[in-house]
């Protein structure tokens, strides 16, 4: 089951430039939530430091609230734990080469010390499932490696790399950027129905994919968030001049 | 930015008032003709409907084309689709001045009678609506569409009125009764013309504040945005 | 008519350019691999006659005698290897992990600076220095030191493979890694290194190729021996050693042996090198990098 993201002044800077400003933001438990904007407007920032990962580069400096759930991100755990609660998948599918499909998939279960194979293989079955990809590749999952597989299906495959331990988060940096409008389409589809079961924040360049999957979205600019609503209210009627010249492509 | 589309939209702008004006025209004419007894008038009306239609192909196309190419989000679609309708208003009101028209030239063939029924005043009340609500959706102003909205109660009353009035002089003065009914068959196709500006004035409401306020009683200020804020993008005049 | 003309010869001339890049490229590709050829020629011409089942299980005999073998020469190079790959292994590739993870700054740049220079220290300096680590530590000479010194003559190849190897590991793998919450000790060890795996082995053998055929810092530190040798802590004899004994000396028996020593060295390099390679295209998946 997916939990609620709570966000509160969050401010985030890599050095000395400010890249996000006073975001406040509340996501929905077991919805879908787009986040759209022009290049560098810092959505991408914005998730990253929903799981920590934006720490990771140097010099970057997070401040505000940020609580999945019931658990605050910044306060008392530890973001190794915090980033096995949360899935992420990216904008270029990268699966591990060297490692099986199989492999690749138990990859966020073996690597962090789980070692009962019988039940590696049931959790490998069903994430390759839920991703739509155990049908495609169950008779090679041991024998092909990652990244022998096409674009769409490597990102598949990280999919299911990210929903094998379970997070109650899922957060999706452009999955379908580098992919075909019919991998795009079967992710999308995908997407649709893991958000009965998962918390989606999904950042996309394409308004379409957003008013197509999400329930709610986002339009951040400059750092700040300029507005947040319904998708469809965002899409047929924003409240904010700035959102409707960026959807109506007249931005720039 | 988006040199192409937003020069599709001017182009269906432009048709879309070069149709209106033509309807107008048409409206006019055929009143016009009723009150002068004029049937060259009246004949140029029938001839101006073709054209009102070929403009009513024209714009459903230039519509569809941008809808289907272009994907157009918020105000741009919010406009295109107004315009589809507007222009579905237009073409009926083109048919409601010929209906006129036809009556005029039935009327003509029959001795004038001074009838008790303002057609004139009724003829001016509805071609003010029309000129109005083609005007808001020239200025993109929700306020003046606003008003043509509570023109409409105004031309349902001297519908009204006219029925009653004519009926009666039907019930007193039975030689006149084909004179009466023309007349009051005028009264009822200007009626319909009244509620088809009404529609367009809904239309740009729908356009301007994203609100829709068909079959509703319309209240001022309702929707989203400030009155007397001009909102959308499509089209801007300004 | 003319302008047809001088197209066709434009295109004939660059053509002909063509041709001559092309040619000039195998020519240098041949000129590279002509003394190969050649010395591996004259190596297997020399040396293959001598070699029989003697050469290679037998100890040397007293000089002046006929016959007897490098056995011993051949374990001993084995023995000294495998200390200096116990050794500089580990510590090269240590080093490259340090470097590749942490080394974006001035103290990894001195690291690196230090391992260059280290590389260009000439094999016999090396091999004084480990005399006085280690020799004169222990006051005997040993396959130890021997091993020691061929050790610090690997570890800067080592290092700096390894460090280029794990850069070129992309940063989208990391990310996945962290994505996942694998801490980070654990991402470098099982996703980067084992990502850069083949990029690292070719470093280790880059290194191991090059100081299996060194003699000069053996001189001083193993310093050779003319029985079978398994102990680490007393002198033990190598083929380079023994080739170069056999070939300064005035017997022609010797010469004879030198030859040979010096062909089944460079058997057993080769060999151990696509040893390595075999088993790491083995160890691989279907449609891995």
């Amino acid at each position: 089951m997916g939990v609620g993201i709570q966000v509160e002044n969050l401010n985030a800077w890599y050095g000395t430039t400010q890249a996000l400003h006073d975001i406040r933001l509340t996501m929905e438990a077991n919805h879908a939530t787009a986040l759209i904007g022009p290049s560098g407007c810092g959505k991408s920032t914005f998730i990253r430091c929903l799981n920590r990962m934006h720490e990771t580069t140097p010099g970057a400096r997070v401040e505000g609230n940020v609580k999945i759930g019931q658990l605050d991100a910044y306060d008392g755990i530890s973001p190794t734990l915090l980033r096995r609660r949360i899935g992420m998948v990216f904008q270029k599918p990268n699966p591990f080469p060297t490692m099986s499909i199989y492999d690749n998939v138990a990859a966020g279960l073996k690597l962090n010390g789980f070692n009962n194979r019988k039940e590696m293989d049931q959790i490998v079955e069903r994430s390759l499932s839920s991703s739509a990809l155990w049908e495609e590749v169950k008779d090679s999952i041991h024998k092909k490696s990652g990244a022998s597989l096409s674009g769409g299906q490597q990102q598949r495959l990280c999919i299911a790399r990210a929903l094998a331990v379970e997070p109650e988060v899922l957060l999706m940096d452009e999955p379908c950027s580098a992919l075909d409008p019919i991998s795009t389409g079967k992710i999308e589809e995908l997407i649709f129905q893991l958000k009965t079961q998962y918390t989606i924040v999904i950042v996309t360049h394409n308004m379409q994919q957003a008013a197509r999957v999400a329930e709610y979205t986002g339009f951040f600019l400059l750092g700040r968030m300029v507005e947040f609503d319904k998708t469809e209210k965002i899409f047929t009627n924003p409240s904010d001049k700035r959102t409707e010249d960026y959807i109506t492509g007249r931005f720039g | 930015m988006r040199t192409r589309f937003q020069q599709g939209l001017d182009e269906l702008r432009e048709k879309l008032l070069r149709m209106g004006g033509l309807a107008e025209q048409a409206v006019e004419r055929a009143c016009r003709g009723y009150l002068d007894r004029d049937l060259a008038r009246c004949q140029m009306v029938l001839e101006g409907e073709t054209l009102i239609n070929i403009c009513e192909r024209e714009i459903d196309e230039l519509a569809f084309d941008l809808l289907a190419m272009q994907q157009p989000m918020a105000g741009d679609l919010r406009f295109i689709l107004a315009v589809t309708k507007i222009n579905a208003d237009l073409e009926r009101v083109g048919d409601q001045a010929v209906n006129i028209a036809e009556r005029v030239m039935d009327m003509v063939s029959l001795p004038a009678v001074d009838l008790p029924v303002d057609i004139a005043r009724m003829s001016a009340a509805v071609s003010a609506m029309v000129r109005r609500s083609l005007e808001s959706f020239i200025d993109a102003k929700a306020e003046l569409a606003q008003a043509v909205l509570e023109m409409d109660n105004v031309v349902d009353r001297m519908r009204d009125e006219a029925f009653i009035v004519l009926v009666k002089t039907m019930n007193e003065h039975p030689e006149h009764t084909r004179q009466a009914l023309d007349a009051l068959l005028v009264a009822r196709n200007l009626e319909r013309v009244a509620d088809h500006a009404t529609n367009i004035a809904e239309d740009v409401i729908f356009w301007v504040r994203g609100a829709d306020v068909r079959h509703n009683v319309p209240q001022v200020g309702e929707g989203q945005g400030s009155s007397g804020e001009t909102r959308s993008t499509a089209a801007d005049p300004h | 008519m003319p302008e047809q003309r001088k197209q066709l010869e434009i295109s004939l001339w660059r053509r002909l350019k063509d041709h001559c890049a092309t040619l000039f490229a195998i020519a240098t590709v041949v000129l590279v691999l002509a003394p190969l050829i050649a010395i591996f020629g004259y190596l297997l011409f020399k040396g293959i006659g001598s070699i029989n089942l003697a050469f290679l299980t037998q100890t040397p005999k007293p000089p002046g005698e006929i016959g007897g073998g490098m056995a011993n020469a051949i374990a001993g190079s084995v023995l000294i290897l495998a200390i200096a790959s116990l050794i500089g292994v580990p510590l090269g590739i240590g080093a490259g992990i340090y470097l590749s993870e942490f080394g974006r700054n001035r103290f990894g740049d001195t690291i690196r600076f230090v391992s260059d220079v280290l590389n260009g220290v000439p094999s016999i300096v090396i091999g004084i220095v480990a005399y006085a680590l280690v020799v004169l530590r222990q006051k005997h000479f040993s396959a130890l030191a021997g091993g020691v010194a061929l050790a610090i003559m690997m570890i800067p190849t080592i290092t700096r493979t390894t460090e280029e190897m794990l850069l070129l590991v992309p940063g989208a793998l990391r990310e996945a890694a962290y994505g996942l919450g694998v801490p980070r000790w654990r991402t470098t060890l099982s996703i980067v290194l084992r990502t850069a795996t083949s990029g690292v082995i070719t470093g280790v053998m880059l290194a191991f190729a090059r100081v299996a055929g060194e003699t000069a810092p053996l001189l001083f530190t193993a310093f050779g021996n003319q029985f079978w040798n398994w102990k680490l802590n007393e002198p033990t004899a190598a083929l380079p050693l023994q080739i170069f004994t056999y070939a300064i000396s005035p017997y022609d028996d010797w010469h004879r042996q030198a030859w040979a020593g010096a062909l089944v060295l460079i058997i057993l390099i080769v060999g151990a090198v696509a040893a390595v390679r075999v088993a790491v295209r083995h160890g691989t998946l279907g449609g891995a990098a």
